[in-house]
């Protein structure tokens, strides 16, 4: 502003202004720092003292927290991972872990969804929306045009459910570069927005309500040439879909955008420090618009996972009720935002998930209903804990003094003990 | 220190050089207004029921906006430019549907009561934001802090009997989820955006468990003793008096606490020492004042406003608990809290404004049921705008969201 005179407009925002409130770049630092040092401790720590806690709550409302931890475990299915669970166990593990798998790949592709822009400074919790917007882009795709072939079918739903991700992520992201607007608050208000969409477009009389039954309130069902191919398990039976290989081509694809692309190097450069990236002559505003197109592609893919691989159609309730993206969180923070880690936890939170479920959960033991609102608690939890690096850290290191005193607290660049920076 | 964080102290806290009235921005206004009158006389009672003298209106509105955007007052300029397009097609609307409908839906009475009524728990929610975040804590948590209150509040009003152990049990509830936040967010430092997200989870998580553990499939009971409604016999007061002739208890509430946190914040001793402990707590700690102290006891209060909005929300308002009632209203009251630049009265005229979209919401389906679930999403969509609009102008505590060290620690 060369001439400010009394009385004149406030300078405009700078084109990528910070909003009010945003992740602190201090916390963005310090994940990837801890990834460097605290490996794979301190989200172990993380996970076990959150189940801890969840098991007080069971405890405290008269269960048997360790049954009740058994039976979920035995629901996810994933002792088919162990070589002596044989017979009959084996056939209902093998069902379950293939569910539990259904959920681990769109999960996936959710934390990286919430990783890639929290390597950015960002914080999306819209993957909810963007999942939404996606799902719908791919059962109207996956619905229409039954005469075309099927893996064009496919990719073609998938690529739309990306674009609509693409699309509802991008506006928060363009709001935050252009007016400074806050994405926490804008990507949540995406999702509900995204929520009333779908009501309205599968609702009664809705333009996407199926034309066979004018009083479900449902979308019309996927082609059967654009599902995606089950090569585990009974294709009646919810068997597990290839769509977890492209939730693990995605991670693959992630890691080489964050770690060895322009774009990525970027994105973490506005994490690290917007004002120095920008002075290194790195376009902040043009990154944030990236980033977020890019998590809500990921997200708007997990969508179309879901639609081509299990669902088939969306009715309205299903709509109302999905909160899968949110745990999407939970996941890129266990995971440390990496592809790896990512996957890791999309794994175990996709045990959690499934475990907890109706269809799995033994109720005799613990009520189902119950014990999904125990895996919100758990998921609350873990996000506290990672937010609360210096306590986990505390732990950490308390856990390891002898090494520490050996070192001679000067224990290479990396340093031995993980320092928390201000 | 950043360049940013220079600059964002360089400006007074209102908005700094543009506040004052200039000519420029009478102009702006002035078109703002023309454009709202040009909507406003096609409704009912008015009910002009010719397009014409709503164009001319919409026509000088967008002239005044031009002249303030000449004269250098960008943003109302554009604002009053924005108000003549919306008033014509507002009032285009208006003139062609009939006026059964218009009068059902434009029934200013009823309307300005619904905006009280949903206006409520935004306006607890967002100023216990303002008390949060005047101490320099973002409270993401508000909308987690929201449910504790209103499903404590059922469960209490349950237990006990009495509306008043559920609001006590409700806002002791909130209070409590807000002491974890302050514990995470002051004490260890945390990143407050995520510690708020996190007890966001764990609040649907245990609110849900117990509403699951207590009431399972058969819900809360029917008669769940409610906050009793205030009956004044004011009907005989135009539109106004009908809109207060019947509201509940703790809609009264609200408007009290807008003006007890403004008296709290701004008008006393410990309201100073709150907002210096969130514009620079190094320098509030020189002078002596607690800065983890201070921030543990906003964000604790905070916690029991936006508990407060919760249990108005159950016992007030629906009159039974569902899992996750809020439905974002947390972060509706956090824009408004932006949008009303961390004031009382102006977090009041945002919670009213979002609160009149609810209200609009309910009541549009007369128009057209079958995009009757499409006019739910209005409150959020204009909490978007809202937030995209006014962000340039609303500068936050100078401290807000950053982690307070002591020295030596």
């Amino acid at each position: 502003m060369s001439s400010v005179r009394p009385g004149a407009p406030a300078p405009p925002p700078p084109p990528d202004g910070q909003p009010e409130i945003a992740l602190s770049p201090g916390f963005v630092a310090r994940m990837t720092g801890q990834m460097r040092a605290g490996g794979w401790i301190a989200p172990l720590l993380t996970v076990v003292v959150a189940f801890f806690m969840g098991g007080l709550v069971v405890a405290a409302t008269g269960h048997n927290p360790l049954s009740t931890y058994k039976a979920i475990f035995d629901g996810s299915g994933l002792q088919w991972l162990f070589p002596w669970t044989s017979g009959p166990d084996r056939d209902t593990a093998a069902i379950n872990l293939q569910q539990t798998l259904l959920t681990t790949g769109p999960l996936i592709l959710l934390g990286l969804a919430v990783g890639y822009a929290f390597r950015a400074g960002l914080f999306n919790i819209g993957g909810q929306g963007q999942y939404i917007v996606g799902s719908i882009a791919a059962v109207w795709a996956g619905s229409s045009w039954a005469g075309m072939p099927g893996w064009i079918h496919v990719i073609l739903a998938m690529v739309l459910a990306t674009a609509a991700g693409a699309t509802w992520a991008g506006i928060s992201g363009a709001l935050r570069a252009i007016t400074g607007a806050n994405e926490v608050i804008t990507t949540i208000m995406l999702n509900w927005i995204a929520i009333w969409l779908g009501v309205y477009l599968f609702g009664l009389g809705g333009p996407l309500q199926n034309n066979a039954q004018p009083d479900v309130p449902i979308s019309n069902d996927i082609v059967h040439s654009a599902r995606l191919p089950v090569f585990w398990g009974d294709a009646d039976l919810q068997g597990l879909h290839i769509g977890i290989f492209v939730a693990l081509a995605a991670a693959v694809v992630y890691w080489v955008l964050l770690n060895r692309s322009t774009k990525g190097y970027e994105a973490r450069a506005v994490g690290f420090n917007p004002e120095a990236a920008r002075y290194s002559g790195i376009r902040v505003g043009r990154t944030y618009v990236l980033v977020m197109a890019t998590c809500g592609a990921l997200a708007g893919l997990a969508g179309s996972l879901d639609v081509l691989g299990w669902q088939f159609h969306i009715a309205t309730n299903d709509i109302q009720g999905t909160q899968l993206a949110f745990l999407g969180i939970a996941v890129a923070l266990l995971g440390r935002n990496t592809a790896l880690g990512t996957c890791l936890a999309a794994l175990m939170f996709g045990a959690l998930v499934n475990g907890t479920s109706v269809r799995n959960l033994d109720p005799a033991v613990f009520e189902p209903e119950l014990a999904q609102n125990l895996t919100t608690v758990i998921q609350g939890l873990v996000v506290l804990f990672v937010s609360a690096d210096v306590l986990i850290l505390l732990i950490y290191n308390k856990l390891r003094p002898r090494r520490r005193a050996r070192g001679g607290g000067a224990a290479g660049p990396a340093g031995d003990t993980i320092e928390v920076v201000a | 220190m950043s360049t940013a964080a220079i600059t964002r102290n360089l400006r007074a806290p209102d908005g700094g050089p543009s506040s004052g009235l200039t000519r420029e921005r009478a102009l702006g206004w002035g078109g703002i207004a023309l454009g709202i009158l040009a909507f406003l006389m096609t409704l009912p009672p008015f009910e002009v029921r010719s397009i014409g003298p709503s164009v001319v209106l919409a026509v000088l509105a967008a002239g005044l906006g031009v002249a303030a955007i000449v004269g250098g007052e960008r943003r109302l300029g554009g604002g009053a430019i924005a108000a003549a397009i919306v008033g014509v097609l507002g009032a285009y609307g208006a003139t062609r549907s009939g006026t059964s409908h218009l009068e059902v839906v434009v029934s200013w009475g009823a309307l300005t009561a619904a905006m009280l009524r949903y206006a409520t728990p935004l306006t607890f929610a967002a100023l216990g934001g303002l008390v949060s975040e005047r101490a320099g804590v973002v409270n993401i948590a508000l909308e987690g802090m929201m449910l504790m209150g209103a499903f404590f509040a059922a469960w209490g009003a349950d237990k006990t009997g009495t509306w008043v152990g559920g609001i006590l049990i409700g806002v002791l509830a909130g209070m409590a989820l807000a002491l974890v936040h302050a514990i995470f967010a002051v004490s260890l430092r945390s990143d407050q955006i995520v510690v708020g997200t996190g007890l966001n989870f764990v609040a649907l998580g245990v609110t849900g468990y117990m509403y699951v553990n207590s009431y399972g499939a058969q819900g809360t009971p029917d008669n769940l003793p409610s906050v009793p409604e205030v009956n004044l016999p004011t009907d005989s007061l135009g539109f106004i008096g009908q809109a207060i002739s019947q509201l509940n208890l703790l809609v009264w509430g609200s408007l009290l606490a807008v003006v007890l946190v403004w008296l709290l914040v701004f008008r006393t001793r410990t309201g100073l020492r709150l907002r210096s402990v969130g514009e620079n707590p190094r320098a509030a700690e020189t002078v002596g004042i607690g800065v983890y102290r201070t921030r543990y006891a906003a964000v604790v209060a905070s916690g029991g406003l936006a508990a407060l909005g919760g249990a108005f929300l159950s016992i007030g308002f629906v009159h039974s608990f569902s899992q996750n009632m809020t439905a974002g209203r947390g972060f509706i009251a956090l824009a408004a809290l932006i949008a009303g630049r961390w004031r009382p009265g102006g977090v009041l005229a945002a919670t009213l404004l979002f609160g009149f979209s609810s209200a609009l919401a309910q009541r549009l389906p007369e128009f057209s049921p079958s995009l009757a679930t499409l006019f739910q999403a209005l409150p959020y969509v204009l909490t978007l705008i809202a937030v995209a609009g006014v962000v340039g102008r609303s500068t936050p505590p100078a401290a807000d969201g950053v982690p307070y060290q002591r020295e030596g620690n």
